[in-house]
């Protein structure tokens, strides 16, 4: 018998040298097996772009801001109700389009960037975020922006793109050389670059249409499935931001005006799907949908009382846009996943962060001096 | 103690299917937080699944108490006995505990808990961004811990089918025909 033998406890009818053998196939397959989930959870594979890299470039770019979304970071909660028009129920089973729902709304608005004390500025990009409460527990949250088109096709893009578009901190603009080799790189991104420049800068968030830019499919009950990519459009003519309007010294003059407006009276949009037809672009968000394409008014967001964000409400929300109720699912659009993944990488971080109050208090901008 | 005592039918039928459940969870669950492009098909897995093994670890548990285990062979070295031991109690508690604490942190987190369909599980804890950052770095240490406990036991399993083979890897063997009952 061998030491080997001894310490191993080995069987008596083993050889030393099939004792041997035998502990390196198991250390192979215990060794294998290690190697395997390391693979599998990128560890052999630094250069891939993961969720956490998203992330960090975002802190990179705007600077550490603890307890502040990494993007989106000031903003506004509201709430309210959507009110079906039963046009929905033919395309999608979720329980919120059949006829006569009233499903509760809460949400936010807010501006695109990662600069929660940053002052309100007319071409900032918009959003209207909003989490739809179904009942049973089951829920819709989308988030929507101002613009006609997504800036890039995908996530690696839009990594790029971070880096390229962050302000030179002696011009407090993007350096345009990086600008131009991003966009010599991503033809699709120059494109819609334009089509982003072009649109229409409205006076404020009422009067703003607010879309998914991302596809989405609707399911209905007998299984049929249509993509979809949904707008928000307001219910009140939209009225171009004035040259006065953009000289406003006022820090908070968007968020502001929307908050007076909604205590005048309830704020309402359509919600409007567009449907896609074979051959719509359903995984490139900065393809536009031909403008003949059919739409449904699926019903109305009222919103009726808007609230500084705080403990427990619309601040603490992930608006992923794949918390979806049984009746929409995404589509192939690359970016869907990616948002969701992030998303839940920068709710994760600020979760744990201490937390400040936002630029944005919700007082009337013309109230009595305090 | 008999030479072929085993664990009852039901206990290695649970056993090789969690086997092979866990171990898909722990690579979803690590290609979960990294991935962008499959994040959100391997999220529509990791939670259905996780509850599944949740509810299987609960069954087995039971079948454990009302069937317990074969003995040890006697001439295990003591050490090896309470290392097997050890290793089995934190095995379960993890089999338990960490599906537990993903519906707690989902909860705490303010997430509606799809499971498939319209089916939403109720939260287990209230909505608490604090709560859900402690827990979420929990859910993936503990993750870790199940890992390597799980290649111990798989290199602990072949050292006793191999090398010892005293039986006790065959205790657990699943036969390809139905065992004579005893």
């Amino acid at each position: 018998m061998s030491i080997l033998n001894d310490l191993t406890g080995a069987d008596p009818g083993l050889t030393p040298r099939a004792v041997l053998l035998r502990l390196g196939a198991i250390g192979g397959l215990v060794a294998g097996t290690a190697g395997a989930f390391a693979a599998v959870g990128g560890w052999l594979s630094p250069g891939a772009l993961d969720q956490a890299q998203i992330v960090d470039r975002f802190e990179r770019v705007n600077g550490p801001h603890p307890g502040f979304r990494r993007n989106h970071a000031k903003g506004l909660c509201l709430a309210g109700r959507f009110e079906s028009s039963g046009r929905g129920a033919r395309l999608s089973k979720a329980s919120l389009f059949g006829a006569g729902q009233v499903t509760p709304v809460t949400g936010r608005i807010a501006l695109a960037g990662g600069q929660p004390y940053a002052a309100d500025a007319a071409t900032t990009v918009r959003s209207l975020a909003l989490r739809f409460h179904l009942p049973d527990g089951e829920e819709w949250r989308t988030g929507n922006n101002d613009i006609p088109v997504f800036p890039v096709r995908t996530p690696e893009a839009f990594y790029e793109q971070l880096l390229a578009a962050k302000p030179d901190p002696g011009t407090g603009k993007p350096n345009p050389d990086a600008l131009k080799a991003f966009f010599a790189g991503h033809p699709e991104s120059a494109k819609a670059a334009a089509l982003i420049k072009a649109r229409t800068i409205t006076a404020g968030f009422a009067d703003d249409t607010f879309r998914s830019l991302n596809a989405f499919r609707f399911v209905a009950r007998d299984g049929t499935e249509t993509p979809v990519r949904w707008a928000f459009v307001p219910d009140q003519a939209a009225t171009a931001e004035s040259a006065a309007q953009s000289a406003r010294a006022d820090k908070n003059f968007l968020f502001d005006a929307f908050a007076s407006a909604v205590r005048r009276a309830p704020v309402r949009w359509h919600l409007v799907a567009t449907l896609g037809e074979r051959g719509d672009p359903t995984a490139d968000a900065t393809l536009a949908w031909p403008t003949d394409r059919a739409t449904v008014d699926l019903g109305s967001v009222v919103v009726t009382a808007t609230e500084a964000e705080a403990d427990g409400n619309c601040r603490d929300v992930n608006f992923d846009p794949l918390v979806l109720p049984a009746g929409i699912v995404g589509s192939d659009d690359p970016l869907l996943s990616a948002r969701s993944a992030a998303y839940s990488q920068s709710f994760a971080r600020r979760a744990g962060e201490p937390k400040t109050p936002s630029a944005v208090h919700d007082t009337p901008a013309s109230g009595a001096g305090l | 103690m008999s030479p072929t005592a085993h664990f009852n039918r039901p206990a290695r039928l649970l056993h090789w299917t969690m086997a092979g459940l866990i171990l898909a969870m722990l690579f979803i669950g690590v290609a979960m937080v990294t991935s962008l492009a499959h994040y959100q098909a391997l999220v529509a897995l990791h939670r259905p699944l996780g509850i599944g093994i949740l509810v299987l670890a609960v069954l087995r548990l039971a079948n454990r108490w009302r069937h317990p285990p074969p003995d040890l062979p006697a001439d295990l070295p003591g050490w090896q006995r309470q290392a097997a031991r050890a290793s089995h109690i934190l095995l379960y508690g993890l089999m338990l505990g960490l599906p537990l604490i993903g519906w707690a942190m989902l909860s705490a987190a303010g997430y509606p808990i799809g499971l498939a369909g319209a089916l939403v599980l109720p939260p287990i804890l209230p909505r608490d961004p604090g709560l859900y950052a402690w827990l979420r770095p929990l859910h993936t240490v503990l993750a870790y811990a199940l890992f390597g406990l799980i290649l111990a036991h798989l290199g602990a399993a072949l050292m006793h089918g191999l090398i010892r083979r005293d039986g006790v890897f065959a205790s657990m063997a699943l036969r390809l025909t139905p065992s004579r009952s005893r």
